[in-house]
């Protein structure tokens, strides 16, 4: 089950806000645990264009999802300057590569709008809210949606 | 009081130890004779409750060891046997034993026989 | 868990190590050992369950294990001579128990018909068998022994006996009936650690007791012996009882005293009572400190011989007998603690091999000092992992007992006499191995004794042992266990395994194929030898599903086969799961590991002839024989078809079939153990990818599943595999 920001109740959130291309998105920061730099992953062979690999997180193997390439936008570049969100998903553990974290939010739950029907785009799947914060637009990253699809689980 | 439990079978151990526990009697175990004189040489108990049917030593042989020596010659010994057959009591009685229970048992009519034996 | 649920779990626990000691204490019996504590073993492991099983009321349990170990003790006791079909019927009785035994434990249905069957042929032995109406009423009420009571059967003791209880209900009404006890001690009651006062107190719970010691019969001080002296009380007990209740009392003194009870008449008024603590009165013998008699005050009767009381604060005791052998002392741990401690230690493992790496990559490994400090951390670590591994690991005993069991049951479904030897059990392997290994070395053994050995009649015909052997064995060979099934049955029927092959086009009718390829057509998927459908085949389970499990278990399986002398098929196997044997390659800048078990030989490409066929399929020529090309940078899509580079290396794989493949890899950089990282649970399924690996440079590596990537390749059995050249 995944937060749903929406919520009527007016509790505090804190968000962790990044930028992929020119657009700004942020996640619960609850569901964050680390950010690391970017370091060379190992590829999966046959694995979606979005799926970067995977990375020796302190002995565990972490795949790492390209938040642009995911979002149906171009990979990333990835240099040291990018980072890697490590998120925590109930029991699955992914690293996410954004451009750069750029805040951290503290919202009422209020302040987030769902994201508008018409929206066709295949960001839309991703988003499970926006809100403006000093005329800036984020939206709230779905992380079930951004989650590698691959077919069969265990062999 | 504090009961020395020998039994080459893990479950009466523990079924013994836990009647025992309940009843607020500590206990230590052995998984046979040999086993149970070593155990007895590093502890003072009360009481002895033994099997007859093990291996290395069984539980006759085990009493007679025991009544063998000085501090033990007149510590209350339950036999605790599947046999309820006439001559086993014999020769349990033969080898020093106090008394015996019948496996399976209650846990209650051990405690009872128990603290009957050691007066407590 | 409440304690008596945790209490019957570890009873099953119990029980199956009984089962397993139960069946090698009988086969060693059937192979000759007459000592007699091996019946003896084999008799307390029957005895043990039955006495665990009636505790929790397990009647169908308690029922077979006692007719059971009836017989048991008769042949342990010399009353009952055994022969070889004595024992025959033995081992088939544990396999009865076996089954009862997880039919308790599963709550499952047990088979009644074919245990009364066994029972009945148990009875047989028994003298005077075969009265089975006399016997299973005396087992009736053995098992009915009032369970959860104290025994009682013992008959009454004194000859004074006036039972009279029939009068109780009678004067219920009116009063407290009284009670008149002569109770004599014997000597012998001081030895068997029983006490008269505690007796006393005992009976004083059924009611007020009043107890004089008659002194009449006293020898002189002087010549007083307490332990040997008759002492006589008369105990007055007014108590609403019976005399059994009364005789219950003294049960333990029974034979060590005489008891007479009498039931006084119900006018008698009711003698002055006084609590037993009150008492007694020994007016001439109070001060003396040595007298037996109990004495009110003492709250720790005097004893015998000593001047400690037992129950307070005994001696030290003697040393105990020489014979007295240290026992091991076991600890009960959760699995899950263990693979995380494996875990954790291969990631020192990995870690240490980073340190290496970089201190080494940095010239550091000159200093002495260094690099000293480097070897030790590295021996240490290795032996940590080793000592952690041996945790894991447990002897292939119990795994190979079973096997005698499976033996037994396919010998007599075929009418074959077969004996099973085992060797080497010992040998120890990871428990999930073992766990994993037990239904495919069912199957090869349930093989051995339907298709490698021939009947009774067949092996007279040729000169050999009407009784048919099978070799199980387990040995320890370089870093890893080889376990051998090795019969002296006829050996592989080649011509008709070709013939069936052919006939169900697994190879084409024109090939020619070498021993030891129409051998390993045995594990081609859907190849059955039965010509008619056993009681042990047509289970749809064939040797390619052994060969997948072993592969699964990163073990190797491979068939001698000499005609006319029998067959051995050798598994070999990894010490653990957590850590393969490894070659590491690189393939379009990937470094990957291939698992070393599913290598069967490398050769670089300058040495191997590649030719392409129709559609761009590409074989290497290698002695004769065309084998399928597969480039593993294509195949992970690294790289476009056919563009091979000149030094690349080729690894012949052996595939599900058996069918050799030839991997193309870029370079193969060393052969190494690596610690296992599962991929499925953190990412999902790869297709040609087993799990993951960290390397010494701290990144992660794929290991590849050969077998899965040929499956994914395109169909494996094309011809082109076994055309041969000649």
């Amino acid at each position: 089950m995944t937060h749903d920001p929406t919520d009527a109740s007016n509790s505090d959130l804190e968000l962790l806000a990044f930028r992929v291309g020119e657009q700004e998105y942020s996640v619960d920061i609850m569901k964050v645990r680390e950010i690391r730099g970017w370091s060379p992953a190992t590829s999966l062979p046959h694995a979606p264009d979005y799926v970067r690999g995977v990375i020796n997180l302190r002995g565990a193997v972490l795949p790492i999802v390209d938040l642009s390439a995911r979002l149906g936008m171009d990979p990333i570049e990835a240099t040291s300057r990018n980072v890697i969100i490590v998120m925590q998903l109930e029991t699955q553990t992914l690293g996410v590569l954004v451009d750069a974290v750029s805040d951290i939010l503290t919202l009422q739950k209020s302040d987030i709008q769902p994201p508008p029907e018409l929206a066709n785009g295949k960001a839309s799947s991703f988003i499970s809210g926006l809100t403006i914060v000093e005329d800036r637009m984020i939206r709230v990253i779905d992380l079930a949606g951004v989650l590698p699809e691959t077919g069969q689980a265990a062999a | 009081m504090n009961v020395l439990a020998v039994d080459d079978s893990r479950t009466i151990r523990n079924m013994v130890t836990l009647a025992l526990t309940q009843a607020g009697i500590t206990s230590q175990v052995a998984e046979d004779g040999v086993h149970g004189l070593e155990v007895l040489s590093q502890m003072a108990p009360d009481a002895i409750i033994t099997d007859i049917n093990m291996p290395r030593m069984d539980g006759f042989e085990f009493i007679q060891e025991v009544r063998k020596q000085d501090a033990y010659q007149g510590i209350p010994i339950l036999v605790l046997t599947t046999e309820s057959a006439q001559d086993m009591k014999l020769r349990a009685r033969q080898a020093g034993a106090t008394g015996w229970i019948v496996k399976p048992f209650d846990p209650a009519k051990l405690v009872g026989a128990l603290r009957m034996v050691t007066g407590g | 868990m409440d304690p008596m649920a945790e209490i019957k779990a570890s009873f099953f626990v119990e029980c199956s190590e009984l089962l397993e000691s139960l069946e090698e204490g009988l086969l060693q019996v059937q192979g000759g050992d007459t000592d007699p504590e091996t019946v003896n073993a084999v008799f307390r492991a029957v005895h043990s369950i039955k006495g665990g099983a009636g505790a929790f009321g397990l009647d169908d349990l308690v029922h077979f294990a006692h007719r059971f170990e009836t017989v048991l003790d008769e042949v342990r006791s010399d009353r009952l001579a055994i022969d070889a079909d004595a024992v025959l019927l033995f081992l088939k009785s544990a396999d009865s128990l076996s089954d009862l035994v997880a039919a308790a434990r599963d709550e499952t249905p047990v088979d009644e018909a074919k245990n009364t069957v066994v029972i009945a042929e148990l009875e047989t032995l028994m003298p005077g068998g075969g009265d089975t109406n006399e016997t299973s009423n005396d087992a009736d009420q053995e098992l009915n022994f009032a369970p959860m009571t104290l025994s009682l059967d013992l008959p009454a003791i004194g000859s004074q006996v006036d039972a009279d209880i029939g009068e109780v209900t009678d004067e219920a009404a009116a009063t407290t009936p009284v009670w008149t006890i002569r109770f004599t001690t014997e000597k012998g009651l001081n030895q068997s650690g029983n006490e008269p006062l505690f007796l006393m107190r005992a009976l004083a719970e059924l009611g007020p007791v009043t107890a004089i010691c008659d002194t009449a019969d006293l020898p002189s001080l002087k010549v007083l012996d307490p332990s040997q002296t008759n002492l006589h009380w008369d105990l007055t007990l007014s108590a609403d009882t019976s005399q059994t209740d009364i005789e219950e009392v003294f049960e333990f003194a029974q034979g060590l005293c005489t008891l007479a009870i009498t039931k006084n008449t119900s006018d008698q008024s009711t003698p002055d009572t006084a609590d037993i603590e009150a008492l007694p009165d020994l007016p001439d013998l109070p001060a003396l400190p040595d007298l037996p008699a109990p004495s009110v005050d003492d709250q720790a009767p005097a004893q015998p011989a000593t001047e400690n009381t037992p129950h307070e604060a005994p001696k030290p005791p003697a040393p105990t007998p020489t014979k007295a052998a240290p026992v091991a002392a076991t600890v009960r741990v959760d699995l899950e603690r263990i693979d995380r401690l494996v875990n954790l230690v291969g990631e020192l493992v990995i870690n240490q091999a980073m340190l290496s790496q970089s201190l080494s990559a940095q010239n550091l490994t000159s200093n002495t000092t260094i690099s000293t400090g480097l070897d030790e951390f590295q021996q240490l670590t290795r032996d940590i992992q080793d000592s952690v591994m041996a945790i894991r690991a447990q002897p292939v005993k119990p795994l190979f007992q079973r096997m005698s069991r499976i033996v037994r049951e396919a010998a007599h479904d075929t009418h074959k006499k077969v004996r099973l030897v085992l060797e080497g059990e010992a040998t120890e392997i990871d428990k999930t191995v073992i766990e994993r290994l037990a239904d495919p070395l069912t199957h090869m053994i349930r093989n051995a004794v339907d298709h490698g050995l021939e009947t009774p009649e067949k092996r007279e015909q040729s000169d050999k042992d009407p009784e048919g052997t099978i070799h199980l064995r387990a040995t320890h060979r370089s870093g890893r266990v080889v376990i051998e099934i090795q019969d002296n049955g006829a050996g592989i029927n080649r011509e008709r395994v070709l013939s069936i092959a052919q006939s169900k086009g697994l190879v084409p009718t024109d090939a020619v194929l070498s021993d030891a390829e129409i051998d390993n057509l045995l594990f081609m998927p859907g190849f059955s030898t039965a010509t008619e459908i056993s009681n042990l085949s047509g289970r749809g389970v064939g040797m390619d599903v052994v060969k997948r499990a072993i592969q699964s278990l990163g073990g190797r399986i491979s068939i001698q086969s000499t005609p006319g002398h029998g067959s051995t098929f050798s598994i070999s196997l990894p010490l653990t799961l957590a850590v393969l044997d490894g070659m590491v390659i690189e393939v379009s800048e990937q470094t990957m590991v291939v698992p070393l078990s599913s290598i069967v030989e490398t050769l670089t490409l300058a040495d191997a002839e590649i030719q392409t066929l129709d559609q761009g399929t590409q074989v290497v020529h290698i002695r004769g024989k065309f084998v399928p090309l597969l480039d593993l940078a294509v195949e992970f899509g690294y790289r476009a078809p056919n563009v091979i580079p000149e030094d690349a290396v080729v690894l012949f794989i052996s595939a599900e079939d058996g069918e050799p493949y030839a991997l193309v890899v870029d370079t193969i950089h060393e052969q190494r153990q690596v610690v296992i990282k599962g991929l499925a649970d953190s990412y999902g399924y790869v297709p040609g990818v087993a799990a993951a690996t960290i390397l010494g440079d701290g990144k992660i590596a794929l290991i590849l599943d050969p077998v899965d990537l040929i499956a994914r390749a395109g169909s494996p059995d094309t011809p082109t595999a076994l055309s041969m050249a000649g």
